[in-house]
């Protein structure tokens, strides 16, 4: 059976205007052959997780350069625990401190990138992380 | 030239071009060819045949003389430095109100207030949207109590504020106008800028509220406010500077936010108001980026492609309402997270090509900004920057340094060129509101901005320290600002204990008086925010009063 293409949703949580960010990494996952759903501005956790849930995404990415990072992941990665979509990844990137990055990752952020990553990093990141889950769930699903 | 001297020129051209091609048998150019950023070809060298038969008068003009490519001022920075104005302000107004005083105790020429997301998109603090954004990217303002604080301790008479507010721009302006009647200073004595450009928000920016037709209105009813009674204030400060963030290239900045201006104008036309007289309040706000020749180019291009529209599109026979006056910001989306302290170079270099295009004022950005808001110590730097350039580097004592220039008025020529037609295939769209909804801008950007980042990933453009001369850091270095988390918390309490002390039912007749004449349209609205700001109603209430008259805003996705 053919594999499943990366479904990844690029999400910008809150009242944060700039997408640039966002709509770049949305169209290098696109070119790379992933099929992404950007939600566009101004949106809430609750939205976020429920687009995912409903795209039966493999990953949400989260641009945000507003500050307001610890917020909005540590909300996002609530509601899917509470979903039980907690298999869904989450990244993000945009400005984020790097001594916040320990703080994020015990929330349970898969990885975080900052200015100046290439795209190409992000790519390739994504592919090996959604293969690895991808093979664990496999393995959770075969009958001991 | 005489005949002899254009003949040797001719000679000496030849040989010349004959001594390039021998030198290019054995060393190659490091590129096959050189562009500027916005892709305009650079030739190797440029001469007089490069700007052709050229007309002085015409082209260039006398400092503070139609077309203004030299400058808007007959004596510019010999009279006067341009204001040296920091864009500041996180968490409180206690806060943001020491960090003025501290930027003014330095320097600075003049206030530039950063407000929070919620305060930009009109929620209180204690709005379900307001979590976890209170005080992150500027101030949190909820009403006038707050306004009050922000500018304590400083005379608004002595000062000009420019407030990077736009959709609830009237109400940011009514606070100031209130702060201002309380410290015994008339509105008409007041200067400064409110951004209050809808337009590059749709565009770029995203902290738009109502829909385009009911913004347009907000925007023409200040204007015609402003005329009246607050005759100093620049009413609008059309903004390049988010579109050139968003990837826009150069030529595309000077052509959107020209557009744009054009618009606001047709807007206030049609509102009956005289362009000579509200054009003379209209200001502008540029971004300054990498490609030094170009950026200076670009300044003196929007200038004269400005001044020529505002004469020939709507017969404007004012001399002060042709002139474009501008903002300058260094760009942010240039600095880098590796090696930050190479931003300090960057930002001096983009700050000398604002000051050799002319601005009126700027704002340099600090290193550490593409990790955090700036801390006191970056921010010092940055402000000194400035005044490296205003008092040791001599570029202040004579005007337009670079005009006749082969190169920067060949650049210059290309701008408006390309800008012009960029502006022809949006009038042809039905001018940039339609252009807007079509989405044909947002997208124009986008392209741009993903043509750069491939540009930069695949070695065609060099970032220091990124994508070349990279190296191995500590990154725990920088010590960087961090805005308190409890910043929501205590503003939430200050707003409560504000709504306990004033008087309810005057909040409540005026938010209802708002309510009336949002409905009609030959109302202007500023003299009923101004009473409601008065009573001390909040942001918040009056945007959610005209959220239910006006409706709100729906993005155009385009990716």
């Amino acid at each position: 059976m053919k594999e499943r293409k990366i479904r990844v949703i690029v999400a910008k949580p809150g009242l944060d205007g700039h997408d640039r960010g966002a709509k770049v990494i949305a169209r290098a996952f696109r070119d790379a052959g992933m099929e992404v759903i950007y939600t566009g501005l101004r949106q809430t956790p609750e939205q976020i997780v429920e687009t995912a849930i409903q795209e039966d995404a493999d990953a949400i990415g989260v641009s945000i350069l507003s500050g307001a990072h610890e917020f909005y992941f540590a909300r996002i990665i609530e509601l899917l625990r509470q979903k039980k979509a907690d298999d869904v990844l989450v990244f993000g990137g945009g400005v984020i401190p790097d001594s916040d990055v320990p703080k994020l990752q015990s929330l349970g952020v898969s990885a975080v990138f900052g200015p100046g990553t290439p795209t190409g990093d992000c790519v390739s990141w994504l592919l090996s992380a959604v293969a690895k889950k991808r093979e664990e769930e496999q393995g959770e699903c075969i009958p001991s | 030239m005489e005949e002899k001297s254009r003949e040797e020129f001719r000679e000496k051209k030849t040989a010349y071009e004959k001594s390039v091609e021998s030198t290019l048998e054995n060393n190659h150019e490091m590129k096959d060819a050189f562009t500027t950023l916005s892709g305009i070809p650079m030739n190797r060298l440029y001469t007089p045949d490069d700007i052709g038969e050229f007309d002085y008068c015409r082209n260039l003009g006398f400092p503070g003389d139609y077309p203004f490519t030299r400058g808007v001022q007959p004596t510019m920075y010999r009279g006067k430095h341009w204001t040296m104005r920091m864009y500041a302000g996180f968490s409180t107004a206690e806060e943001s109100n020491r960090r003025y005083r501290y930027l003014l105790s330095q320097g600075s020429s003049g206030l530039s207030v950063a407000f929070d997301l919620p305060t930009q998109i009109g929620y209180d603090s204690d709005h379900a949207m307001a979590q976890g954004e209170c005080g992150k990217v500027g101030v949190a303002i909820d009403s006038l109590a707050d306004m009050e604080i922000l500018f304590g301790d400083i005379p608004l008479d002595k000062v000009s504020t420019s407030m990077t507010i736009n959709a609830p721009a009237s109400v940011l302006l009514a606070m100031y106008i209130c702060v201002g009647e309380k410290q015994g200073i008339a509105a008409n004595k007041l200067s400064g800028t409110i951004q209050n450009d809808i337009l590059k928000e749709y565009i770029a920016r995203g902290t738009y509220i109502f829909p385009p037709k009911p913004s347009m209105r907000l925007i023409t009813d200040i204007f015609a406010f402003c005329s009246r009674h607050v005759p100093k204030w620049n009413t609008i400060s059309i903004s390049g500077y988010h579109i050139r963030e968003a990837g826009s290239t150069a030529v595309q900045e000077v052509a959107f936010t020209l557009s744009d201006g054009i618009a606001y104008v047709e807007a206030a036309r049609k509102a009956g108001l005289d362009p000579n007289v509200f054009g003379r309040r209209l200001s502008f706000f540029f971004n300054s980026h990498n490609n030094f020749l170009e950026e200076v180019a670009k300044f003196r291009a929007a200038r004269r492609l400005w001044a020529k529209i505002m004469k020939e599109r709507f017969g404007v026979t004012d001399e002060r309402a042709q002139m474009l006056r501008f903002h300058t910001q260094t760009a942010g989306c240039t600095l880098t997270a590796q090696q930050p302290e190479n931003n300090i170079i960057r930002v001096t270099l983009q700050a000398l090509a604002a000051v050799l295009g002319g601005t009126q004022s700027l704002h340099t950005n600090s290193m550490d900004e593409a990790l955090a808001l700036p801390t006191e110590k970056s921010v010092g730097i940055a402000l000194k920057t400035q005044q490296i350039i205003a008092y040791e580097s001599g570029v202040t004592d004579t005007i337009d340094p670079f005009g006749g220039s082969y190169v920067i008025e060949t650049l210059t020529n290309e701008i408006e060129r390309q800008a012009s037609e960029y502006i022809r295939t949006i009038d042809e769209m039905g001018g940039m509101l339609a252009a807007i909804e079509k989405g044909y801008v947002q997208k124009q950007v986008q392209d741009a901005s993903y043509e750069y980042q491939l540009a930069v990933e695949k070695n065609r453009i060099t970032v220091v320290g990124v994508n070349q001369f990279q190296m191995e850091e500590e990154k725990k270095d920088l010590q960087l600002l961090r805005v308190d988390a409890s910043v929501g918390e205590r503003q939430i309490r200050k707003l409560r204990e504000m709504k306990e002390h004033r008087d309810n039912i005057l909040v409540n007749e005026n938010l209802a008086k708002i309510r009336k004449a949002a409905s009609d349209e030959t109302e202007n609205l500023m003299p009923y925010i101004i009473e409601a700001v008065r009573s001390y109603a909040t942001e918040g209430e009056i945007c959610g009063v005209l959220r239910e008259v006006f409706g709100e805003y729906k993005e155009n996705i385009i990716l």
